[in-house]
Formats: structure tokens, sequence, C-alpha cells
């Protein structure tokens, strides 16, 4: 079981944010930055809470952007963005959001398994927190336990 | 005892209540059968549940049921659903 892949492409930190559409706009231009999904991917995402509302909100100051698998998804991936001033959801509980985590799947089987991955990570209430305050890459990569990349990049091959 | 994960897309955050109920039901040690499942299959998924977990965001569109309905703010506050699932099972 491991976390879909998270490269620095889909990662943006302390980006400014009008209102939660942009913010999730955010996490899906991340996304498709990476070359996991297209246009498409983040506008269904966006769809899923205009339908269902703010329950992907799953935690206070996080929220969990995604939609269902589809040919939108080009690859497995995920992104992190963080947001210069936090947003609101429309969340009864979680409100101000200040971490977006886009994640896109191929399958749903798939999804089960990375999305259970991320509980192992945010069950430690200081890794949202920590995520929110990150200047870099390397954190978020530290935060998430994705040891290797950031390793790859603090030690450079000589 | 079946006990079901409700979210919106059915494969994304319901996932996560799972397995965080699955860890706090091996805490209690109270065996149980956990699924997730989405909001609009909810009627069928868990016609059969005694306990449907969900956001508040959602409670309103999950259709009359029997099961008893355990609404979780933090999903990943393990302490938080322990409290309520111990409640709800008690």
């Amino acid at each position: 079981m491991s976390l879909p892949p998270l490269p620095d492409a889909a990662i943006d930190l302390g980006v400014h944010a009008g209102d939660w559409r942009a913010a999730v706009r955010f996490a899906g231009n991340a996304l498709r930055r990476s070359g996991a999904t297209r246009a498409s991917y983040t506008d269904r995402m966006i769809q899923v809470v205009d339908e269902f509302g703010a329950y992907i909100v799953i935690a206070p100051g996080l929220a969990l952007a995604h939609a269902r698998p589809g040919p939108d998804v080009l690859t497995d991936g995920l992104s992190v963005v963080t947001l210069a001033t936090p947003v609101t959801f429309g969340h009864p509980h979680n409100d101000p959001v200040s971490v977006v985590v886009g994640l896109a799947v191929a399958t749903p089987d798939a999804h089960v398994n990375s999305v259970a991955e991320l509980a192992n990570v945010f069950n430690d209430p200081l890794a949202i927190p920590a995520l929110a305050n990150a200047t870099s890459a390397v954190d978020v990569w530290r935060v998430l336990g994705i040891a290797d990349a950031a390793d790859d990049l603090a030690q450079p091959a000589l | 005892m079946k006990i079901v994960a409700i979210c919106g897309a059915g494969v994304g955050t319901s996932a996560i209540l799972k397995l965080n109920a699955e860890r706090v039901l091996d805490r209690l040690g109270i065996s149980a059968d956990v699924s997730a499942s989405d909001v609009a299959s909810v009627a069928t998924t868990a016609s059969d549940a005694q306990v449907i977990l969900t956001s508040p965001e959602l409670v309103e569109r999950i259709p009359a049921t029997n099961a008893d309905i355990v609404v979780i703010d933090n999903y990943f506050d393990t302490d938080e659903l322990e409290r309520k699932l111990d409640e709800a099972l008690g």
C-alpha cells in the first residue's frame, strides 16, 4: 500500500485562492501539471462539492479534493496545495481550509488503497499544520512520509 | 454487525472512514464488517447495516433507515470515532 505519486510539479505552496472553487482548481491544475489528469477532472472535483456539499473537508483545515475515476485520469496522482489565506468551504466544523490535497486514481480499487494510506499520514494531528506551514516540496514529502523523493533532492548524486 | 461508511462519490473519503473505523473497532474489541459506499446507493448497501458513518454534510441525504447514523467531524480523529461508535454500539 502506498500513496500515489506526488512529483514536485503537483505541489503548489502559499497560493492565493479567493474561494473554495479557486482552491480546488489549484489542486486540479497541480494534478494536470504533473500529468495525472486532464482539465475535465478538475471540473469534476468541483462538481462533487457542488453536488454533495463540503463533506470533502474531512478534518479541521484539510480538504480532500477528488472525483470518481474516469477517462480524464491518466495515471494515479496526488497534489498538495497550501493557501496563503484559508478559505471557507461551508463545513459546519472543519472550516477554514488551509490545505487542499488533490487525489486522482484510475481505478476504484487503487483509490481505496491509496486513500487508506493517507489515513496513516493524517491520523497524526500534527500533519495538517505541518503541511500548512511547509515552505518547500521537501517539507511536504517529509510530512507525507515520502522519504525517498526528499532524500534524492537533499543529497544530489555526486 | 454491519457498518457502512458513506461519502459523496463513494471512492474517496469513505475509504478513510472505513479504515479508521476498523482500527477503532479493533481497539474496542468489536467484530464488525465495515464497508465503504456512496450516498446514492446507501439505501441498498446499508439496508441491513446497524450503523452508518458519515459527514455532517451528507446526513440529510441519507434516506430513512433503521441504522444508527453516526456523524463524524474529523475523519482522522480516532478518539472521536471511538467515542461515537462506542455510544452507538454500547
